[in-house]
């Protein structure tokens, strides 16, 4: 039995609101602490000096133009995915299935590539291959969506075991087109590079950046500003409000799903055509994964997803320097970003909560 | 398909099955807690990494004390050398005698050891493996129970560090061992794929079939057996289901939800953890490879889940449909092949390999699909799967 | 004097801004019934929460049997032997009565549910009811489910118990029923807790009579000393007759017809059966029942929300047009397409009427956002709008933007009524519009609806509290199980006619 008069040590309050430099100082914080912790772990491990760690994480990052551009495009990439993931999870849809839309998209691309590759001008290629990438990755995320409209079958189970059909199927395009036998296609017309993307002002990855930051642009207004990013939000927020307000959710599923599988095909298409001009089952490489964090912690505001999606990048870019600089295996990068990530997370606890502890008085403490 | 083809079919997916059966069970245990853990994979490399490293760095040290200890005989000898007569027989003898005895000495000991050390060596690797991949499930917990994080994002960033810190750990034990792919436990391997005496061999095929698995395998049965005793016919199991389907009542009716939580989540991770290793020390045979495995076969354990519909007692014989169905296109008749082959438009029958791989996926689709339209109460995911609680929401 | 088997002192417990909770002195009983008698919203729950373990007081001191104590979880409060039956049942849905009667004992006998089985029956028996203990509660009746809690406390040797609202479910045989097996209690030494805020409930059944308002602690009287009338000015504060205003109406013309009308609900089950009636301009419809007898699924069919048999018949009569309009299989959008103007003050006020994380101005558009043809949102309209509710009707709120779920309950419900009148509508319905209001904003609420009354709008209030449905309608529907078991002049009916009407036996006669 509890002896008399002791309250538990520390309690828990729900907060009402925070204000903004309060949280923003909350996650500085926290990716201050976990790049500290991942130091330390990366001087007990290695029993290197923590400093040039990191000196060489940002040389990988940004060391020379090269990486940067590296940098960029990676980035590119995983913010592209983000934003199309959300206006899913802004519904409160867990599209946990971009691994899939992505490689569905990709194996469209470099079907054009392979097949119509020679019979079209490069721009009007292009197009064609965005479209049709965009509607593989559409009908991938529609397909769950339609179950979940219609019998509210589990989206998280059932997008997820979408991902390894998409990659069973790359596995298998993989073989039909690898002439050698190696298992691989290679690099998709090496000579010619048709259904390459194009270098503008000499920047190999510049058509990238346009397209994905057009995307996060159009994004932002189409969920902040329009009526159908309005229906997203309160379908999200409560099914029976949005039948009240006379929202077909179910509409609203459909089409969102169909505008979020669209943009990660698009992902698909911009990572086989612009980037790695070859299609494997790697080829979406757990950015599907990835991006759902990306999406979770901005809050689905696709601006602070371009932030978020940096600090993943470069962390990723600077932890394979290390493994070149030190003799380290790249997969540091992953424990590392599990980490930070781990921080990140646990810090939006002292956002939503407050503790209180025994004996101090109302005010309590973040 | 002859009997030894079927045999072997059946006997790939057995052991096959028993990899995500554990994973599935260890999640299953998760799940009825209300635990949406997405970092099965995660903690599978965990288990696996941790059993291996242990394993290894142990027979290393010990290579390292015999060495050392063998030093320590020869340098005995010589010192003896000294001790005899300048000349004469003895002298002549005792050289090469010395060096002999000591040589032979340390490899008997060496051997005596690492025969023993089998043994040994599985002790350490299971209590390694339940230690890593708790571990994984203490994370877990603690982010998602006591700091409330979304269940969903902790587990998919615990699969990214799962798999993180198995590869980089695997990649530098590969280093220390001299190379890609040189790392090795075998003497721990072999002693987990030892089967039981006589039983294996004493009913012709049947033992074959069913009996000659490493014994591991058949730990992992029971396992699965105990947990469905557990939730189904324990007060403790009573009330973890209770946590799983509604935090709230179990609050009120006094039961420790944060409590249940964490030990549901840590010993369902450590089970998955024990998936694991035996891919690492049976499936593999003691080997790493840094291929993505164990991630996919730890997403197949997610699916298992699913499809087992929440109960571990399915998934004995749900875990070797699956692998059945992974295995399939390996043994699939060759008349049924070419039939496929035609109707797909495919030219190699080898390419139809990803598409019978597809099979576990679509099965597990197809049963999500009907649990969702059947609605039968008892078939569907524990209610309040993937929400944390906080007692004092209003 | 009866032996004390619980004391609170100064107990206090705040929820953010709202102190639910102030000064609260009690003391609890051995072989009594205390009734905890306060309007809704006034503390009542928390401070059985507080007891129970679910909440832990930020002030104050609790005894049990003498001794201090503190209560941190509801194990806590389980090994103290208080026992607490909720309003909304905690029982675990799939679960047999038996696994849901022994979830969470630490008994050291081995895991037997027959003997559980066996213990429940001796229980039913010692005091008179009946649980089947094998019987799944998804498939119970809420006085099944209900049962099943009490005997689940007392299967926990609990002797103190405390049932929140325990007749709100009730028919009044059930009522009646769930008294006896509480006076049986009572002989048997428990003290027993009853939180409600029907008078002739506490009268009826308690012995003494503690009162809450407004979160603070008012005093306790004996019941045998109490009336009606001093419990009330007790309850309320001040000596409030229900001076509620009721103009007669004007030019009444029929707007909704209802007839014939079948609902089900998700697992096929009637819940509305054979419904039929008139909703006149320029009068208020009251509709009175005992909560969930088809008052929700009612207006969310007229507002269509709810799908509806075939053969069923709503129909809409515009002032200046004769011909009806049926409004049957239509959605919300379609009906306001047809120029039909309906206006909906549903009762879950942020689960269904507004957005909680969105501001005032975003929840202004929730019904009209898709007017127009432009693919953006307007902003100008709906953030005037807002500032003219926030005005008119004084809605406290740090801003316009702030999101509606950090507002309190009062001012929530001023911003969705003030949304839904200010759409001009020829129908008002509103469903429980006052619950949890201080008397004050349920003033403006009536008032609101006096006016809109006087507009010639047909309003349809859906409420629980007789008297005010007495004191502000002109006419009053009562529903029983799903069947309209009677419609009464308002003016010339008594409290015990609508009364029986809502056991479903007033249409005997």
């Amino acid at each position: 039995m509890a002896s008399p008069n002791r309250e538990p040590l520390v309690r828990l309050v729900k907060r009402s609101s925070i204000p903004l430099w309060q949280s923003i100082l909350v996650r500085v914080a926290a990716i201050i602490l976990s790049l500290l912790f991942s130091a330390v772990i990366i001087t007990l491990i290695t029993k290197l000096d923590p400093v040039k760690v990191f000196t060489s994480m940002y040389n990988g990052a940004f060391g020379l133009e090269l990486r940067t551009w590296n940098t960029i495009r990676d980035m590119m990439l995983l913010l592209c995915i983000a934003v199309g993931l959300a206006p899913a999870f802004k519904m409160k849809f867990w599209n946990i299935g971009a691994e899939g839309q992505i490689l569905v998209g990709g194996i469209v691309s470099a079907a054009c590539m392979i097949s119509i590759g020679d019979k079209l001008p490069t721009a009007l290629l292009l197009i064609v291959m965005a479209l049709i990438s965009a509607v593989a990755g559409a009908i991938w995320g529609l397909i769950p969506a339609i179950f979940k409209a219609k019998w509210n079958t589990n989206e998280t189970l059932f997008t997820l075991m979408m991902n390894y059909v998409a990659i069973q199927l790359t596995s298998f395009m993989v073989d039909v087109w690898d002439k050698k036998g190696s298992h691989s296609v290679g690099v998709i017309n090496q000579t010619t590079r048709t259904g390459w993307f194009p270098p503008i002002a000499e920047k190999q990855y510049l058509l990238n950046v346009i397209i994905v930051l057009a995307l996060t642009v159009i994004m932002f207004i189409y969920l902040k500003k329009t009526k159908q990013g309005y229906e997203i939000a309160v379908v999200g927020e409560s099914e029976n409000t949005a039948r009240y307000a006379g929202i077909s959710v179910k509409k609203v599923i459909l089409r969102t799903m169909l505008i979020s599988g669209a943009i990660c095909g698009i992902a698909g298409f911009i990572e086989v055509a612009g980037v790695s001009h070859t299609i494997s089952v790697n080829t979406a490489g757990g950015r599907g994964f990835t991006a759902i964090i990306v999406a979770w912690l901005a809050k689905f505001n696709t601006f602070t997803m371009i932030l978020i999606s940096l600090l993943l990048v470069f962390l990723d870019k600077g932890a394979v320097q290390i493994a070149t600089d030190f003799g380290l295996n790249e997969y540091a990068s992953e424990m590392v970003t599990g980490i930070i990530l781990f921080f990140i997370l646990g810090s939006e606890f002292f956002i939503n909560y407050k503790l209180i502890f025994r004996h101090s008085n109302k005010g309590g403490k973040a | 398909m002859t009997l030894a083809s079927f045999i072997s079919w059946f006997t790939g997916a057995f052991v096959f099955g028993i990899v995500i059966m554990l994973g599935c069970v260890g999640e299953t245990l998760t799940e009825k807690s209300g635990n949406l853990n997405l970092g099965v994979p995660g903690i599978m490399y965990l288990g696996g990494i941790s059993s291996l490293s242990a394993v290894f760095m142990t027979q290393l040290r010990v290579r390292e004390m015999i060495a050392e200890a063998a030093a320590v005989f020869v340098e005995a000898g010589n010192r003896a050398q000294e001790w005899v007569p300048e000349t004469g027989l003895l002298k002549f003898l005792t050289q090469p005698v010395t060096s002999a005895i000591t040589v032979k000495g340390a490899e008997a000991s060496y051997r005596v050891f690492f025969d023993f050390n089998g043994w040994i060596g599985v002790v350490i690797a299971i209590v390694a493996a339940l230690i890593g991949a708790a571990f994984g499930g203490l994370i877990y917990s603690f982010l998602t129970v006591t700091l409330r994080a979304n269940q969903n994002v902790t587990g998919l960033t615990l699969t990214i560090f799962g798999s993180g810190v198995a590869n980089f750990f695997g990649g530098s034990l590969n280093k220390l061992a001299g190379g890609v792919g040189q790392i090795s436990v075998a003497t721990t391997s072999t002693a987990f794929r030892t089967s039981f005496p006589w039983i294996s061999t004493a009913f012709g095929k049947v033992s074959e079939l069913l009996f000659n698995y490493g014994f591991f395998s058949y730990i992992a049965i029971v396992i699965a057996i105990i947990a469905h005793i557990y939730l189904n016919k324990t007060r403790h199991g009573l009330n973890l289901r209770a946590v799983g389907e509604n935090p709230a009542t179990a609050d009120a009716a006094g039961i420790n939800v944060t409590k249940y939580k964490y030990l549901a989540t840590c010993i369902g991770a450590a089970i998955s953890g024990l998936g694991g290793l035996y891919f690492v020390m049976d499936y593999i045979k003691g080997t790493w490879a840094n291929d993505g495995s164990i991630e996919s076969l730890g997403w197949l354990a997610v699916a298992l889940v699913i499809f087992t519909k929440w109960k571990p007692i399915n998934a004995i014989w749900g875990a070797f449909v699956f692998g059945l169905c992974y295995w399939v296109y390996l043994y699939m008749p060759q008349g049924v092949s070419e039939i496929l082959a035609e109707l797909f438009g495919v030219q190699k029958i080898s390419h139809l390999q990803s598409l019978y791989k597809m099979l576990p996926y679509i099965v597990t689709i197809i049963v999500l699909i009907i649990t969702s339209l059947r609605k039968k109460r008892e078939n569907q995911p524990p209610q309040s799967l993937g929400l944390s609680y906080f007692r004092e929401d209003r | 004097m009866q032996q004390s088997a619980c004391t609170l002192k100064n107990v206090k417990k705040v929820f953010g801004s709202i102190v639910a909770n102030n000064n609260v002195n009690l003391d609890i009983r051995r072989g009594e019934i205390l009734s905890l008698l306060g309007e809704n919203g006034s503390g009542k729950t928390t401070l059985m929460n507080i007891l129970s373990g679910i909440y832990f007081p930020d002030e104050g001191e609790i005894f049990v049997n003498g001794e201090q104590v503190t209560i941190r979880s509801p194990k806590d409060a389980f090994d103290l032997g208080i026992g607490m039956i909720h309003q909304h049942f905690k029982l675990v849905d799939v679960f047999t009565a038996a696994e849901n009667v022994v979830l969470g004992l630490e008994e050291k006998t081995r895991f037997d549910l027959k003997k559980v089985a066996a213990k429940i029956g001796e229980i039913c028996d010692k005091y008179g009811f009946h649980v089947d203990p094998y019987q799944k509660v998804y498939n119970m009746s809420v006085s099944e489910k209900q049962t099943l809690e009490i005997v689940k406390v007392l299967y926990r040797g609990a002797d103190i118990l405390i049932l929140d609202e325990p007749t709100a479910v009730l028919t009044p045989q059930e009522t009646e029923k769930l008294f006896s097996v509480i006076r049986n209690m009572k002989k048997h030494g428990k003290a027993v807790v009853i939180i409600t805020h029907k008078l002739h409930e506490v009268l009826s059944v308690s012995d003494r009579v503690a009162i809450l308002r407004k979160g603070e602690y008012i005093g306790t009287v004996n019941t045998a000393e109490a009336t009606e009338l001093s419990l009330t000015e007790m309850m309320v504060g001040k000596k409030v007759e229900l001076n509620i205003d009721r103009p007669l109406p004007v030019n009444p013309q029929k707007r909704i017809s209802v007839s014939g009308l079948n609902c089900k609900n998700s697992e096929g089950l009637p819940v509305l059966t054979d419904v039929s009636f008139d909703a006149f301009g320029g009068e208020i419809l009251g509709i009175a029942g005992i909560s969930g007898c088809g008052q929700k699924e009612l207006l969310e069919a007229i507002a269509g929300l709810q799908p509806c048999e075939e053969g069923s018949k709503i129909e809409f009569i515009a002032p200046e047009d004769e011909t009806p309009v049926s409004l049957l299989g239509l959605s919300p959008k379609r009906i306001s397409q047809l120029g039909v103007s309906l206006s909906f003050v549903p009762e879950d006020r942020l689960g269904m009427g507004l957005v909680g994380s969105m501001g005032m101005t975003e929840n202004m558009m929730l019904k009209d956002y898709s007017v127009g043809h432009s693919i953006f949102t307007h902003t100008k309209e709906p953030h005037d709008l807002a500032e003219r509710i926030r005005e008119e009707l004084g809605v406290v709120t740090p801003g316009l933007s702030t999101p509606v779920r950090k507002l309190s309950g009062g001012n929530v419900q001023k911003v969705l009524v003030g949304r839904e009148i200010a759409a001009a509508p020829k129908v008002l319905m509103t469903a429980y519009a006052v619950r949890g209001l201080d008397i004050n904003t349920s003033y403006t609420i009536y008032h609101l609806l006096n006016e809109q009354k006087a507009k010639g709008v047909a309003v349809i209030y859906v409420g629980e509290d007789l008297d005010v449905l007495l004191a502000l309608c002109d006419r009053i529907l009562v529903l029983a199980q799903g069947k309209v078991t009677g419609i009464v002049d308002a003016r010339k009916t008594t409290k015990e006619e609508v009364g029986l009407l809502m056991t479903g036996k007033g249409g005997d006669k």
